[in-house]
């Protein structure tokens, strides 16, 4: 007797009942709170109310669209992110390489205290990071402004002048994240053999020039496999940072509001849902296209590191 | 690492030059923090913040703990939350993880595809908020602080990344005693596991102890709200501190209030534990973050 695919299923799920009962609860939590959230989409094209529900709320077509594309927020909170996002990969990967291969011609051992050193800020929260750049910032006390003030240059309002953010963004990013970031390079690098470095030694290059020959070439697929990711994420933002380093400043939205704080913003403070929804079907969707490209760039270079 | 010289030439002082300026970079704001919470307020108001305070004094902890209720309250949620959350998503996490590490489960792919899709898309805050507020009801209470992360997909991934290690021979010597799946899990995989459970772990109360954004979005009461939600309610406001504080301590002259040392002394107080076992923890999390560098 010919046994169908149907048949076959129920087997294999009949023999594979206990791996099935392990996994179950998991799969619940991600069916309920990742897989069931996709179908809240249709919300964007509703005009949600709270007692309707997602399903009784009546549809509005893409009148929550067109009410953000025709809005000036859509190009300056689309801008934001992305140029903010690209600022960050540009200077953390630099940063985290030159540490990185630094860190591996001194060596393990002479590098320990550094690394716990850089690595610090990235065990704080950015609540916590906040307070820590309110002491530097402070208009009056702030240690910036002291400084600035004993080279007899003016005090900087910096809660209220949006041009300075986009550095102050930077740094606070780099501050929590190049500890974390160089620590995988770094990873990287301590899989090299050895022997191209003796046979290089051998042959009389210095160790600059094993630097630029040897050791940043073979960290090169690592470099465009991150940076790539990266690119592929750069829709989303790291909420904490734009929402509370910026103190929740209203004057500093042109530089620091993102795709992210937006569509918080939206959801509890005005309490437009509808629009709420709009955007983050456009971050979504965006962000998947992004993520999609960007894997096929990456298939295409080496297929080993494509993600899938 | 290449050639080993230990000589200490140019180059090599140029290093740790760069690396004691970033260093410093990474360390200083944070002890400009400490010092200001053991400042008084009228040194800090005369001459701004500064690195080494120049009366030393606890005035500032004095003060929180004067009347410590909001604050012992939001370590309660937070400790609750972070102990309870992390012992259930451990558990979880490495039944799904363990699971999809078997070579010989039919249903490996699709559901490890399932797991790992859902970091390329979803369906962002706006659906997932009203899951959680409407159709769940959590809000307001502390399932709302521990529910949603319990599976987070990334240490799924971690997680698996560890078990795929265990040598499949293992299971099956134990299957042929006639150990059933369950069995095999609780007897022989989580005791072998124990370095991965302890760093995977670590990484979920990272999570717990550092969130901010459940308390956010779902927590309007006062008795449940978590530590660093607390903190930015106190940045945001210094009233609510001012308020929380005076409520229950009638004595206290509120014109004294040591507003910015105060401020500084609740960010020590809710990163304290994190402070502490830094350190400890470190290693831990140097080898999960390059497995899953590696592996994810």
């Amino acid at each position: 007797m010919e046994t169908t695919y149907w048949q076959r299923l129920t087997k294999d799920i009949n023999k594979h009942k206990g791996l099935m009962a392990l996994a179950f609860p998991g799969l619940l939590f991600i069916l309920v709170f990742y897989y069931l959230p996709i179908f809240g989409l249709v919300l964007a094209f509703k005009n949600y109310n709270y007692s309707d529900g997602i399903l009784g709320s009546p549809w509005s077509g893409f009148d929550n669209f067109k009410f953000f594309f025709t809005s000036d927020a859509a190009y300056q909170v689309t801008r934001n992110t992305i140029l903010l996002n690209l600022c960050f990969i540009i200077l953390s990967t630099i940063f985290s390489v030159v540490f990185a291969i630094l860190m591996f011609e001194l060596g393990r051992k002479s590098v320990k205290v550094y690394q716990t050193a850089m690595f610090f800020p990235y065990f704080l929260s950015w609540v916590v990071v906040s307070y820590v750049t309110y002491a530097l910032l402070n208009p009056e006390m702030g240690v910036v402004n002291m400084l600035l003030e004993s080279f007899g240059m003016e005090a900087i309002n910096f809660y209220f002048e949006p041009k300075y953010w986009p550095f102050i963004l930077s740094f606070a990013y780099l501050w929590k994240s190049v500890g974390y970031a160089l620590l995988i390079y770094y990873t990287g690098l301590m899989g090299i053999d050895r022997t191209y470095y003796e046979a290089a030694a051998i042959d009389g290059a210095t160790r600059l020039q094993q630097v630029w020959k040897i050791t940043l070439p073979l960290l090169t697929p690592l470099i465009t496999l991150l940076t790539l990711l990266s690119i592929g994420k750069i829709f989303y933002s790291d909420f904490g940072l734009f929402y509370f380093i910026p103190a929740n400043s209203g004057a500093l939205y042109g530089t620091t509001e993102v795709i992210d704080t937006y569509v918080f913003r939206a959801l509890r403070i005005s309490g437009d849902i509808g629009m709420a929804s709009a955007v983050g079907l456009y971050q979504s969707l965006v962000g998947f296209v992004l993520v999609l490209t960007v894997n096929a760039i990456v298939r295409k270079i080496n297929k080993d590191n494509a993600i899938f | 690492m290449p050639t080993t010289s230990s000589k200490l030439s140019a180059g090599r002082l140029a290093a740790h030059l760069v690396f004691i300026l970033f260093s410093a970079f990474c360390v200083l704001p944070f002890l400009y923090v400490i010092s200001i919470s053991f400042s008084s307020e009228r040194d800090v108001a005369l001459e701004g913040f500064k690195l080494i305070p120049k009366n030393v004094t606890l005035f500032a902890y004095k003060y929180l703990f004067a009347s410590p209720t909001s604050l012992l309250q939001a370590y309660g949620v937070t400790i609750l939350v972070t102990v309870a959350g992390t012992a259930l998503s451990l558990l979880l996490t490495a039944k799904l993880a363990y699971a999809l590490s078997r070579k010989d489960f039919r249903f490996k792919n699709l559901l490890s595809f399932l797991v790992f899709f859902t970091l390329l898309f979803n369906g962002g805050l706006v659906p997932w908020y009203i899951m959680i507020t409407k159709y769940l009801q959590l809000n307001d209470t502390l399932l709302a602080l521990i529910l949603p992360y319990v599976i987070l997909p990334w240490h799924v991934l971690l997680m698996k990344g560890f078990l795929t290690d265990i040598p499949p021979e293992l299971i099956e010597s134990a299957k042929i005693d006639g150990a059933g799946e369950w069995n095999v899990f609780y007897t022989i995989i989580l005791p072998i596991s124990k370095p991965a459970l302890a760093t995977v772990g670590l990484f979920i109360a990272f999570v717990y102890w550092n969130d901010w954004w459940l308390g956010m979005l779902f927590i309007d009461k006062g008795s449940l709200t978590p530590l660093q939600y607390l903190l930015y309610r106190i940045m945001n406001n210094i009233t609510y501190l001012t308020s929380a504080v005076r409520a229950g301590n009638v004595s206290i002259d509120t014109s004294q209030f040591p507003n910015e040392s105060a401020r500084m002394a609740m960010a020590i107080l809710a990163c304290g534990p994190m402070l502490l076992a830094f350190p400890f923890f470190q290693k831990y999390f140097i080898k999960g973050l390059t497995v899953g560098a590696v592996k994810g």
